[in-house]
């Protein structure tokens, strides 16, 4: 793939014409140079392939021939059909996103004077390990609002277009002069009338539940040309400290609850509480029954479940891009900078705009680089293993099953390392054309 | 100055304040993160349970390195983080020197087969660790090194060995032909002239090697979850069995994690470049 560029880039290796041995070696002597590789390369990557292709023949307890049996078993067993259709989601989506994101990035940070900063940036994920990454994004997608950093940004967007209540399990107490209302919420069972200040206690929200800016509740005072009132919670802990109905020192205003005053199923004014739970409604409410809407309490918008069975694996696939759009970036990069200037200034003083540019100069020209950085990460892709495991809870991990993750748990938790091996040479099959590639590309390159 | 030329360096300056938006935002999605883990371990952990990150922004007097503390104090931990130098160094030493020797042979000796043998090693750049998992295991477990550091160094030796060899080889055969004729006028035997004159020559190459073969194993889980047990595992290991009870144990996982990433994070910045082209050379893994 991108390797024949020996580190430090630049063109592949000019080879001597005749590359007879300078040194006039002797064979033995070479033997020894290659032999602790060739003996370590065959011990640990050339014997467990042939290993793995006749294990995967064998039943479980390696003892029984088993024909295609553990290849069937790729298809039919639940967990591993889940672990095929994810991978080609991951196979499918990352590399393309990533390449993608890879090449928009290259292109933008040339026009920036802080470009390599944003470089590094980027790139930086790439240094670090996926059981970090993954540490990382396990955090990122806390489902709490108030600890994961994603659904926090999601919840405040979500509120600021929706308003959220504050009151979601308040309800009223004991003798209390509320009533659950017909189509949710509660209403006062007597009606109202100025004058006479009216009371809605209600009980329920958590301490810590409550408003921030809510204050000590006040008792309203009366007012002969409108409807006052107060709404708090009416609860002071301790047997028998508060007085039920009447409002006690530490006890707070229901600060922002909707009220709404209804006569014959209209609604004919509406207010909301002050931080001490104080309203006050025109004298249009007199003789109205005053209800609280159920949008008080309703439970709070609680964001996305982003490791929830569904959004899972794009969750992992978004961390994953997270770590590999750098590699993306810096390979195509380095391809932009081998284009030559004048090819697109040329394109330019033609009249063709930036996108013109960019769709039929800059791109087709970085074909090749293109192909060989999503192939890589296609290969890339097909071995994920760490980031599932650990940014998956127990709870969702069947859903975001991957094959290297199937291959662990059918191999060393499961005790079936036929079927473990079967899905090894699987995998192996899928990269042999790539290898083939590798081969054949450099076979040109040594035989001069 | 014409209207259409003032018409176009507006939309140009319009463009440019977008893109320039544009790359904020990305660069913020990519800062967030790792920023919301490190600020994670420098907070209390009874805070950690019922608050995020960013509360530290209004509440900086809740930074303290409690957990870091506790964590050293754990001796599994700095067990572990002691097992992860003692696997790295040793398998990433390994790598240059064998792929070094084998290297050379390939660029520069002459035998049979050479270019076959070449090819073969080329081909297994592209396999995948997995393969290997289950026939390893029983070969381990059979000569007794299951669950030993020696293990581990191995296997990871073995899948450093393609690449290595791959890229010296190639680095190798652009040394000048001149230089190895004169060194071997003067006499050179044969271990003399890879250590004084290929060795040195190849120092670009071999950095390169270097870091990305020490990243790759510093980083490694996979391989380290299967072929360590409780004595020998490095801290991605350790860190992992933390994971399963995610949530009540943020104060061991947020500084765990970002101690593992000191390392690589150092090299990375302190070898950009080296890294890049490690990178760029090692797109085939």
């Amino acid at each position: 793939m991108a390797s024949t560029q020996a580190a430090g880039g630049g063109a592949p290796p000019a080879a001597p014409k005749s590359r007879r041995s300078v040194t006039g070696t002797r064979r033995a002597v070479a033997a020894l140079f290659l032999l602790p590789a060739l003996v370590l390369l065959g011990a640990l990557v050339v014997y467990p392939i042939g290993y793995s292709v006749i294990r995967s023949f064998y039943d479980q307890s390696g003892d029984g021939f088993a024909g295609f049996d553990n290849y069937q078993a790729l298809f039919t067993d639940d967990g591993i059909r889940t672990a095929l259709k994810n991978n080609v989601i991951w196979v499918v989506f990352a590399p393309t996103v990533a390449t993608a994101l890879g090449l928009i990035f290259a292109v933008l940070t040339e026009r920036v004077r802080w470009g390599t900063a944003f470089k590094l940036v980027v790139f930086m994920p790439m240094a670090i390990s996926m059981l970090a990454a993954g540490i990382i994004f396990r955090l990122v997608y806390d489902q709490d609002p108030d600890k994961g950093v994603a659904n926090a940004v999601w919840v405040g967007v979500h509120d600021t277009f929706a308003q959220s209540s504050a009151f979601p399990k308040a309800h009223p107490g004991r003798e209390s002069p509320l009533e659950a209302a017909p189509g949710g919420g509660f209403i006062t069972k007597a009606t109202v009338s100025a004058g006479t200040p009216v009371t809605l206690p209600l009980v329920g929200v958590a301490p810590d539940q409550m408003p921030d800016d809510a204050k000590r509740a006040v008792q309203a005072k009366a007012d002969p040309d409108g409807i006052t009132g107060t709404t708090w919670q009416d609860f002071t802990r301790g047997k028998g400290v508060g007085t039920l109905g009447g409002v006690d020192a530490s006890e707070l205003g229901y600060a922002g609850l909707r009220i709404e005053a209804v006569k014959d199923g209209k609604v004919v004014a509406s207010t909301n509480a002050a931080d001490d739970g104080t309203f006050t409604l025109p004298a249009a409410a007199e003789g109205a029954q005053l209800r609280l809407p159920p949008d008080n309490f309703k439970e709070p918008y609680n964001g996305v479940d982003w490791l929830g069975p569904s959004l899972v694996t794009p969750s992992i696939i978004v961390s994953y891009i997270w770590m590999w759009a750098g590699f993306a970036m810096v390979l195509i990069a380095a391809g932009l900078a081998g284009i030559p200037r004048d090819l697109l200034e040329a394109a330019r003083v033609d009249g063709a705009g930036e996108w013109q540019v960019f769709r039929r100069v800059t791109v087709p020209l970085l074909a090749p680089v293109l192909a060989v950085v999503t192939v890589t990460l296609m290969i890339n892709v097909l071995k994920v293993f760490d980031l599932v495991f650990i940014i998956a809870p127990g709870s969702s991990q069947d859903d975001a099953n991957v094959l290297a993750l199937e291959l662990y748990r059918k191999g060393f938790s499961e005790d079936q390392p036929g079927i473990a091996s079967a899905i090894a040479v699987f995998l192996l099959l899928l990269v042999i054309p790539v290898m083939w590639f590798n081969v054949r590309r450099l076979r040109r390159e040594v035989r001069r | 100055m014409s209207k259409e030329s003032l018409g176009s360096r507006l939309a140009s300056f319009v463009s440019g304040g977008l893109v320039r938006v544009f790359l904020v935002v990305v660069g913020l999605f990519w800062l967030v993160p790792t920023i919301g883990l490190l600020l994670s371990s420098l907070r209390p952990p009874e805070e950690m349970t019922v608050s995020g990150w960013w509360e530290v922004f209004s509440k900086p007097s809740q930074l303290t390195f409690e957990s870091y503390d506790k964590l050293l104090g754990n001796s599994d931990i700095t067990d572990s983080i002691l097992n992860t130098v003692l696997i790295t160094v040793p398998a990433t030493v390994l790598v240059v020197v064998i792929g070094s020797l084998a290297g050379y042979a390939f660029a520069w000796m002459e035998f049979p087969g050479r270019d076959w043998w070449f090819l073969g090693v080329v081909g297994l750049l592209v396999v995948p660790v997995q393969v290997a998992l289950i026939p390893i295991a029983e070969l381990f477990g059979n000569i007794g090194i299951f669950g030993s550091l020696i293990g581990v160094i191995l296997f990871h030796v073995g899948f450093g060995l393609p690449f290595a060899v791959f890229l010296l080889r190639n680095f190798f055969a652009e040394i000048p032909r001149e230089l190895l004729e004169a060194a071997r006028l003067d006499g050179a035997g044969e271990l003399r002239l890879f250590f004084r004159v290929v060795m040195p020559l190849g120092g670009p190459a071999i950095a390169a090697l270097g870091i990305f073969q020490f990243l790759w194993v510093w980083n490694d889980m996979l391989v380290a979850l299967i072929f360590t047990d409780a004595d020998s595992q490095p801290i991605t290991v350790a860190l992992q069995t933390q994971v399963r009870q995610f949530g009540n144990n943020i104060d061991i996982l947020a500084p765990g994690a970002f101690i593992s990433m000191v390392i690589p994070l150092v090299v990375f910045f302190a070898f950009q470049r080296q890294f890049v082209s490690g990178v760029m050379a090692g797109a085939v893994k």
